[in-house]
């Protein structure tokens, strides 16, 4: 069995699929996830499946789980780099990704999440904001 | 059958009298072609198939099928592919190669010898190279058609750029799975080349749309979805909306719009650009 790498940038983690899975990878990848998100305490997950030519429902469904896992962790889940052909498999499948964000590619998926990343910050910025002013007081 | 002698007896007779024969034949052709090609055109295009008919029955061979008969042959394919291309009808074609019959009787008529023999391996002749032509007629049509349907399918789905990341596809005609499966592949493939976010498809040149069609279109902006990009339907027909209505289809959360104009607003919005009127044009 192959076990699909986790990379980290940043608070990101990237997971790039470069082989066709097996439903064995899937659900080491979903532990080995969480085991990730946990400790590194990312805020963002990015699927990369551009190489992933072929899809059945229970790859399918694993996009769902693993953005309702992330989401436990406060961790957004975008999938990237989706074929046409992919595509129109999950849609004749009758999948829906639920809350999973898509993306074209990993470029826009990063922005995906700095966008979801940035309001984030507003609310820390709030706070510092709060702080000097009961500081003056 | 092959009987030299009468082979040039044939041939002499045809021979013989080649002008007026020929004269007789594209009058009675010309007739029913009602001025779609020049007299001169036929009479050259019938000159040579007659001169190439005559060598090939000086010959004595009475089978069409004979290498005798290639050049005839040839020359008949590509007179009857030109009429096809041309939209002559399949009797309007035939009667090219009958008419020359009707001139061979007049001519032993006229001449009162009894050139029956001759007459009747003609006649037997010219219907063999009628039905060849009428053959190679329909085979012709059938290209045509072949062709036009590939042709249909390729050029009425274009995928067209309207901004920096915006793509729409207008479609035009009747939608039909087939074609609704073209043009699902197509925007989805021209999503991923160049990496627009925004997708719209008007369908204000389609004039029915049916739960089958229907169903393509949400599943066209479920997949665009999947990939990560934005799709919005406008030009939405009153009489189409009432049947969408009618049929109970739910176009859910999908964005739809009444005109091209107001989906290019929406996606560029959606794309972070902003449309401003200027105020003051001398500014």
């Amino acid at each position: 069995m192959e076990r699909v790498p986790i990379l980290k940038i940043g608070d990101v983690l990237l997971v790039s699929i470069q082989v066709d899975l097996e439903d064995q990878s899937v659900v080491a990848l979903q532990e080995d996830l969480a085991e990730r998100i946990s400790s590194t305490g990312a805020h963002g997950v990015v699927i990369d499946i551009s190489a992933v030519e072929i899809v059945d429902s229970f790859i399918g469904r694993m996009f769902a789980t693993i953005a309702s896992i992330s989401r436990l962790f406060d961790a957004d889940t975008v999938v990237v780099g989706m074929r046409p052909a992919v595509a129109i498999t999950l849609v004749e499948l009758g999948l829906t990704l639920g809350e999973v964000r898509t993306a074209l590619d990993l470029e826009k998926g990063l922005a995906v999440l700095r966008r979801l990343g940035a309001d984030r910050e507003v609310r820390i910025e709030v706070d510092e904001d709060d702080e000097p002013v009961q500081a003056f007081s | 059958m092959t009987n030299p002698t009468q082979g040039d007896q044939l041939a002499d007779l045809l021979r013989g009298d080649a002008d007026e024969l020929i004269r007789r034949w594209v009058g009675l052709a010309a007739s029913s072609l009602r001025g779609r090609m020049t007299e001169a055109e036929l009479d050259r295009e019938l000159r040579e198939f007659f001169a190439v008919l005559v060598d090939a029955l000086s010959t004595g061979s009475r089978d069409i099928k004979d290498d005798a008969y290639a050049d005839a042959r040839v020359l008949l394919e590509e007179l009857s592919r030109t009429r096809a291309r041309l939209g002559f009808s399949p009797s309007e074609t035939a009667v090219g190669v009958f008419a020359l019959k009707r001139a061979v009787f007049e001519l032993i008529e006229r001449r009162g010898n009894d050139g029956f023999r001759e007459v009747i391996a003609l006649s037997s002749l010219l219907d063999d190279l009628g039905l060849w032509t009428f053959e190679f007629y329909s085979r012709t049509r059938e290209e045509i058609i072949t062709e036009q349907s590939e042709q249909l399918l390729e050029l009425t789905t274009p995928v067209v750029k309207l901004w920096d990341g915006v793509l729409a596809v207008p479609l035009v005609g009747t939608l039909d799975s087939a074609r609704t499966q073209v043009v699902m592949e197509k925007l989805l493939e021209a999503l991923v080349e160049s990496g627009a976010e925004q997708a719209i498809i008007d369908i204000t040149g389609v004039l029915a749309v049916d739960t089958q069609v229907a169903q393509h279109l949400l599943k066209t902006v479920m997949a665009a979805r999947l990939m990560g990009a934005e799709c919005t339907i406008s030009g939405i027909r009153p009489q189409i909306a009432q049947t969408i209505v009618g049929l109970g289809i739910e176009f859910g959360d999908i964005t739809t719009k009444a005109s091209l104009a107001d989906a290019l607003l929406h996606a560029l919005r959606r794309a972070g650009v902003d449309v401003v009127r200027r105020r003051n044009q001398a500014v």
